[in-house]
């Protein structure tokens, strides 16, 4: 029990504010695209309705008002009432992004910008009193309603008891009156008729059951039954408009309450509630929740991951026993072993959200970019489902968001110039999700200009960045827009972000153990590939030994291994040395020197060479005494019990038991950079 | 409650102490502190750390950093084999653990027999020693732990 | 034997309000999400009163109180609806369909306590 149930409430309730607002932005933007049914009409009016109701116990005034009148227009909506245009529904895609923002600040107890939701609250009033002044826009109508009152349907249930016929009333005559009123639909249940022998012939056993639309209202039903109230079970009822679309898909959404349409008449439909509840149990089976603790399951991946060590040191202990790879143990062993990823892989997936979560802030980014770069853009994504670990997705929505600003602010080109290259003005930005080999893969593309390749280049030249005669592929010339300062936006544009340019895309993406690559036509577009591990808790790394220590090097950041020739290394100096490869030089770093474990046996050349790339771009050569294999590692905090230690990211444990250090590439490759006096003309480092 | 317990004064409660030699000497830690006592093995060196941080082992998944207690304080050390022990403590939010050649005795006793160290200018005692205990005519230091590892501003860059 | 009310909300907040109300004046609280939810709830347990919202996903305030009306056992249990605004409209579909009364959101929890009594009563 917390001290302050209220300030738990609250929590819960900007909790739960998150999932209605991404609930009304994907409504929103299905409706956009014309997939709105009644439903999701229905699940956007709810969005905000909720999230009204859970303002208004926390007296977030300027909140509950808003939505206020956000809902008042999303009712018309859904009512029928109001037709949404195109620049209807931009204000109501504007007004999900103000009320995103009012829940953020009230969250935050800032005060809000309130100039901006007024304006669109002002907006949104007059779009409302729009659905006021048009009668019904029911164009499926069958009739013209000639009375001012709406149509609507009621169910009458009725059960005579003996009483009713012993008073001489006739049951006809009172269906008759009601089929008066309006269109009447008339069902009989004779389930209590009893069996012919038992049969009383002063008793009653029927009942009748009325569906009704009319004009009239509850009161003058009521009053066909005056004489016989006492005599009868009657039950007047109406209708919930929405039972009507639930059960016949045929009703439109816009739809008002309307007639029975007259060929249902035949068939009675199924009970409406019976219909929503077989519905709800289908749907039901597919998605059921529940919600963890976070801690809870980052404990068990934690357990899981011992699982594997201990595993993986047990089959190190019968294979050093001499027991043979057929041997009963060993095999059972391997079932183990089989049996332990699985877990594994089970547990991660619990961890693992759908990128939606990332995703869905795209399209309001997409709208802002629009309005302010004057272009024309239309959003497609894919793959929203794909799953990644938690962690992962927390970090792709900057790198990605950064590419959209690019792949809107750089790739796409303003509608004239589209229209100009024989192109329509509006462009395309696809964001695509998919799994591949194990690892996830984003795509953003844009069908613009691609890049201009002569002046990346050019601009390569005139940052020092590669030499002027340097022999590029496409590919390599595309691929020099990653470098640290580089940006093609001839003036620095507001958008793309002061400056910084896909180097900072690239780092953040490294950083993760993940791969950044651009694929681009002129005259068609680029396409910006990202590939990322589905998983921060474990990291595929290459096992060195140096100085008889055993290191992991992230593979992310090996480029290549070699075996360097002697005749390559040239000594700068007693410490510093650089290895001549294709073309250009790279600083060699011998990693027992940098870690202060003594000295690595042997020469230079008797080593191993990895050439790595560190994230802020740069290339090293890591100088090791032998290179052991390729394995996943879990990752394990050395800070949790000691401190950060120079050159190391982490640790993690090995099947022998012991911990292995894994190497920060990118400390050792910088500081030795910055240390080594090699700060010769970049071009020097850059191979391509 | 036990008869024996009614004497022991509220201002004057037992304390029980872990005690373990070093080279020639005793100290002892709270037992509160302690969470296991375990062998020697070795350790994985880390870079441009102090030479009392023996390294780090594999305590059922964590990563524990050994400190080696004799070096710790300034003394003669040599290199750990099986027959040494790992004391591994909790220190704050860290564990840690500690290198020692034994452990010797487990000692209960009333607070007022703990003495307070004494007024000495030397950093280890000041640093480490918080109260020196005479027991069948050993002397055994009462240390504290919190200034065992390395503070973290030290990281070297 | 303290008085059990089946809430029924899609608003985990509001759920947890009325939880909260509810439970501090001493009733017994049995929660559902939407009316299906609710109906499911009712196969298990039985309500001494209900407090239901109107706007919810599968089944809405209206359905359920239809269809708990049409239950011989349940047509006597007394349902109050919760709603946001003073709407008249809602108000008498709420009643037609069977509602015993309403509550308007935000509730105060005393009013809302006063008003479970009466009706219970």
């Amino acid at each position: 029990m917390t001290a302050d149930p209220m300030a738990e409430i609250r929590e819960v309730f900007f909790q739960e504010c998150e999932d209605q607002i991404s609930e009304l932005e994907m409504g929103l933007l299905r409706m956009e695209i014309g997939q709105g049914d009644a439903e999701t009409v229905n699940a956007v009016f709810r969005a905000v309705h909720s999230i009204k109701g859970g303002a208004g116990i926390f007296a977030l005034d300027t909140l509950v008002r808003f939505a206020h009148g956000f809902e008042t227009c999303l009712d018309r909506v859904r009512s029928g009432r109001l037709a949404i245009d195109p620049a209807g529904m931009a204000l109501l895609l504007r007004s999900a992004d103000a009320l995103t923002d009012l829940v953020r600040a009230a969250r935050n107890g800032e005060g809000a910008q309130d100039a901006r939701a007024q304006a669109l609250a002002t907006e949104l009033e007059r779009l409302a009193a729009k659905g006021d002044a048009k009668p019904p826009s029911a164009p499926t109508l069958p009739r013209a309603a000639p009375a001012s009152s709406p149509l609507r349907t009621w169910i009458i249930r009725f059960t005579p008891k003996a009483a009713l016929y012993a008073h001489a009333n006739e049951t006809a005559l009172l269906l008759r009156e009601l089929s008066r009123l309006g269109t009447a639909e008339v069902e009989i249940d004779s389930s209590a008729l009893p069996d012919l022998t038992e049969m009383d012939p002063e008793d009653a056993y029927l009942s009748w059951t009325v569906t009704l639309a009319t004009h009239h209202d509850a009161a003058t039903l009521r009053a066909v039954f005056d004489f016989v109230e006492d005599d009868c079970d009657l039950d007047i009822f109406e209708r919930p408009d929405f039972a009507f679309q639930d059960w016949d898909n045929t009703a439109a959404a816009e739809s008002a309450p309307q007639p029975m349409p007259a060929a249902a008449i035949e068939t009675l439909p199924p009970h409406p509630v019976e219909a929503m509840a077989a519905q709800a149990e289908s749907a039901g089976t597919v998605g059921a929740t529940i919600r963890v603790d976070l801690d809870r399951v980052d404990r068990m991946i934690d357990l899981v991951g011992e699982l594997v060590i201990t595993e993986a040191m047990v089959s190190q202990r019968v294979l050093e026993a001499g027991l043979a790879r057929t041997s009963a143990i060993a095999m059972a062993l391997e079932e183990l072993e089989a049996l332990t990823r699985e877990i594994q892989d089970s547990v991660m997936a619990i961890r693992a959200q759908p990128v939606r979560a990332v995703f869905q802030r795209i399209p309001r980014l997409v709208r802002e970019l629009a309005a302010q770069t004057g272009k024309q853009v239309r959003l497609v994504t894919e793959g929203e489902g794909t799953e990644v670990d938690k962690t992962v997705i927390e970090r792709i929505a900057d790198p990605l968001t950064h590419m959209i600003r690019n792949a809107i602010d750089h790739g796409l080109e303003s509608p004239e110039a589209r229209i100009a290259a024989g192109k329509p003005a509006e462009g395309l930005v696809r964001l695509v999700a998919l799994h591949r080999s194990g690892r996830i893969i984003i795509e953003v593309s844009d069908n613009g200009a691609g890049i201009n390749r002569a002046r990346v280049r050019q601009k390569a030249i005139d940052h020092g960045l590669i030499n002027t005669d340097a022999p590029l592929t496409d590919d390599e010339i595309d691929n020099l827009i990653f470098l640290p300062g580089f940006s093609t936006a001839s003036a620095v544009s507001d958008i793309s972000g002061r400056g910084v340019g896909m180097d900072v895309v690239r780092r953040a993406v490294q950083a993760m153990g993940g791969r950044i690559s651009i694929a681009s036509k002129p005259g068609q577009g680029s396409t910006f590939t990202l590939s990322l591990p589905l998983t921060l808790a474990v990291l595929d790394g290459m096992v060195v030994k140096t100085a008889d220590q055993t290191l992991i090097v992230p593979l992310a950041s090996v480029l290549e291994t070699l075996r360097p020739d002697g005749a390559d290394i040239h000594p700068l100096d007693n410490r510093t040395a650089v290895l001549a490869l294709r073309g250009g030089y790279v600083p060699i770093i011998d990693i027992a020197d940098v870690l202060e474990f003594g000295s690595r046996i042997g020469q230079p050349e008797q080593g191993v060479a990895l050439l790595v790339e560190s994230e802020g771009g740069g290339r090293a050569i890591l100088l090791v005494d032998e290179i052991q294999g390729q394995r996943q590692v879990v990752i394990k905090s050395i800070e949790a019990n000691y401190r950060a230690v120079y050159g190391i990211a982490a640790a993690t444990v090995m099947g022998d038991g012991h911990v292995a250090l894994i190497l920060d590439v990118d400390t050792i490759v910088s500081a030795t950079r910055e240390s080594s006096r090699l700060e010769a003309p970049r071009s020097l480092s850059q191979v391509f | 409650m036990r008869p024996g317990q009614a004497i022991i004064a509220a201002d004057n409660p037992m304390r029980k102490l872990i005690a373990f030699r070093v080279g020639r000497q005793e100290f002892s830690v709270d037992v509160t502190a302690v969470r296991e006592i375990r062998g020697w093995t070795s350790a994985t060196m880390l870079p441009k750390a102090p030479r009392y941080i023996r390294g780090v082992i594999n305590l059922r998944g964590a990563v524990l950093p050994i400190v080696d207690f004799a070096l710790r304080l300034g003394l003669p050390a040599s290199e750990p084999t099986a027959r040494n022990v790992i004391i591994v403590v909790q220190v704050g939010p860290k564990q840690i653990g500690i290198l020692v050649d034994a452990v010797s005795d487990i000692i209960t006793l009333a607070q007022s027999r703990i003495q307070p160290p004494p007024d000495i200018a030397s950093e280890t005692v000041s640093d480490f020693v918080r109260g020196l205990i005479a027991l069948d005519g050993r002397m055994i230091s009462l240390i504290a732990l919190d200034l065992v590892l390395p503070p973290d501003s030290a990281v070297a860059a | 034997m303290a008085l059990t009310v089946l809430t029924v909300d899609d608003s985990r907040t509001m759920r947890d309000m009325l939880k909260h109300s509810l439970i501090a004046a001493g009733f017994r609280v049995l929660q559902a999400e939407d009316g299906i939810d609710g109906l499911d709830v009712l196969k298990r347990e039985t309500a001494d009163v209900i407090v239901t919202d109107v706007n919810m996903p599968r089944l809405d305030g209206f359905g359920f109180i239809e269809a708990l009306r049409r239950d011989a056992e349940k047509r006597m249990t007394p349902i109050l609806v919760l709603t946001t605004e003073a709407d008249p409209d809602k108000k008498s579909r709420a009643k037609a369909a069977g509602a015993t009364g309403w509550i308007i959101k935000p509730f105060d929890p005393a009013k809302l306590v006063d008003a479970i009594r009466r009706v219970s009563a």
